[in-house]
């Protein structure tokens, strides 16, 4: 009797415990949501930000946070990917092995100001390039491609030893091997993974308060040319990203309508967010059927 | 064939050479020793495996007979920490020499699995994805094997017209088929098979004997099995292993009827084991 009901007591606990979690996601998701949608329109997504008058939009911001994290996984991905076929397959189990697996934990530990005051100093003042769209998703790599490794060799890790071993036993070398059954499989994870940490890169605000700056030149979309000043395809002009502007309306910020800015790109930010997850989960296991069984 | 393995290989075979090598044998093993890390798996154990016949190996769970069919193809090298002592000589060269070239070794001598280990991929391709890396590009040439070895494999008309269909689409017993077609497909000299029917239905391991049974006319085949009865159907000669030595090695029809050491007898009769 008694251990009956330390165990109802203990299952009351935990189910306590899961509701508070998901009230909590809940309610801050909710809260941001009511306070934000009502700003949002298609003028407030498609005009300019402005300094100092009111009914500025956030055209530039959303398009920066876009661009920043496009350049940023398009540096991120093959390293990481690389670097995770590395820690899976070849890497040897060692003194080596278990120092580079400890600067991988270390580097994704490092708090993203740490990594923006590094970004200033090395791709802002050591390069000389100032704030740069490329100077902040380097910053960003640094702060990404931990986990880029990290889900490459999970995902490997998880494909079956029976695949790899089925492979090698026909005559076929390791490389081969990786690229032609491994990867295809531990394809879907590897995905899901990436567009995750994505949705981290996309809401990351400290990283690049110093690196790809505060402030976005006028932009004219009309210009592709990626080298001109005014373009926004130019990877060496400051751009202030969605995250960033949400942090300097409301520290720094001029206009009457802050409120209205902030809590208005913060929705976006979060819709945004959470877009990223659904297709993550979505993509991933779509992928993930059309690659095994039926077809 | 042996060119490919020999490219990188300057082997002195110290007992067999090459005049004295029996052309009805195709492995010859001497002393072999297999640890793993400190342990030992394999205590120095030597045998000639007979060319176009089916060499059984059986013995209880750990006994070493896994370990031993592993280190044929070097399947051994992908576990950290596994070694080998010891010769085991394929045609003239031994094969765990270092300089061995691995790739084209695994293509001479192929290996099918306890579990069937189809790729997620289709029928067709889990045949070609070995081929083509073998740089077999021709689609008529690839269609031709593909039908040769799955007729070989006694499962060509089940699923020849369903070859674009996933692998996994197939029972379990057609998949191991599968899998010892693709491995017939790279043309080897010897095939490895490792408790091949253990994990099928009764039917299905019927199949996979009567496969094996025919497929001795062009390959040598080793299988290791924990099934008496399949050992004594299937096998010309059978290896009793325990821990890690090798007992017995006789024709099957001995060993099962009246064999010499009284352990194996005490296995077979299913006393211990």
């Amino acid at each position: 009797m008694k251990s009956k009901t330390a165990d109802r007591i203990a299952t009351a606990v935990f189910v306590v415990i899961a509701i508070m979690i998901t009230a909590i996601l809940a309610g801050l998701f909710f809260y941001i949501f009511i306070k934000g949608f009502k700003y949002i329109s298609f003028d407030f997504l498609t005009s300019p930000s402005s300094n100092v008058r009111a009914g500025g939009g956030i055209r530039d911001q959303l398009f920066n946070s876009f661009y920043v994290l496009f350049i940023t996984m398009l540096i991120t991905v093959p390293i990481g990917a690389g670097g995770g076929i590395y820690m899976a397959e070849y890497a040897k189990p060692g003194k080596v092995t278990d120092f580079i697996r400890t600067c991988i934990e270390v580097l994704s530990s490092l708090p993203s100001i740490v990594i923006g005051m590094f970004g200033l100093l090395v791709f802002v003042n050591t390069t000389g390039w100032g704030y740069t769209i490329l100077g902040g998703a380097l910053a960003l790599t640094v702060f990404n491609l931990p986990t880029m490794v990290r889900t490459t060799e999970d995902a490997l890790r998880a494909v079956p030893r029976d695949l790899k071993e089925a492979s090698l036993a026909l005559g076929v070398t390791h490389w081969h091997t990786i690229k032609t059954v491994m990867l295809p499989a531990a394809f879907p994870s590897i995905l899901t993974g990436a567009i995750l940490a994505a949705g981290r890169v996309f809401g990351e605000a400290a990283a690049l308060l110093f690196t790809a700056g505060l402030s976005t030149p006028r932009l004219d979309y009309s210009n592709w040319n990626p080298f001109s000043e005014q373009s926004p395809l130019n990877i060496f002009r400051p751009a202030e990203t969605l995250a960033v502007h949400i942090w300097s309306v409301n520290t720094q910020g001029l206009i009457p309508d802050v409120e209205a800015v902030s809590s208005g790109s913060a929705a976006v930010l979060v819709i945004s967010i959470l877009i990223f997850n659904l297709a993550a989960r979505l993509l991933g296991s779509f992928i993930h059927k059309r690659v095994t069984a039926t077809k | 064939m042996v060119t490919a393995i020999k490219e990188r290989t300057t082997v002195e075979v110290t007992v067999q050479s090459k005049s004295e090598f029996q052309p009805e044998n195709i492995l010859t093993v001497n002393n072999l020793e297999v640890f793993y890390g400190e342990k030992r798996a394999v205590n120095g154990i030597s045998m000639i495996v007979e060319k176009n016949a089916v060499t059984a190996l059986i013995g209880p769970s750990g006994c070493g007979k896994s370990t031993f069919l592993r280190s044929i193809n070097r399947m051994n090298d992908l576990i950290p920490g596994a070694s080998a002592k010891g010769e085991i000589v394929y045609e003239g060269l031994n094969i765990l020499s270092d300089d061995i070239n691995v790739v084209a070794l695994r293509k001479e001598i192929g290996m099918v699995f306890q579990k069937p280990n189809p790729f997620p991929k289709s029928i067709y391709e889990n045949i070609t994805h070995a081929l083509k890396f073998a740089g077999i590009k021709k689609k008529s040439l690839l269609d031709e094997i593909v039908e040769e070895s799955l007729k070989k494999a006694a499962l060509w008309d089940e699923v020849k017209d369903r070859l674009d269909k996933s692998a996994y689409s197939l029972s379990g017993g057609q998949q191991q088929r599968l899998c010892i077609a693709r491995t017939i497909a790279m043309k080897p000299t010897v095939i490895l098979l490792d408790e091949p029917s253990s994990a099928l239905d009764p039917i299905s391991n019927a199949k996979i004997e009567d496969l094996i049974v025919k497929l001795k006319k062009d390959y040598s085949i080793m299988i290791v099995t924990h099934n008496m009865q399949q050992a004594s159907r299937v096998s010309d000669k059978t290896a009793f292993f325990l821990s890690g030595d090798l007992i017995e090695y006789d024709h099957t029809e001995k060993i099962f009827t009246n064999p010499s050491v009284k352990k194996t007898e005490e296995y077979i009769s299913g006393r211990f084991g």
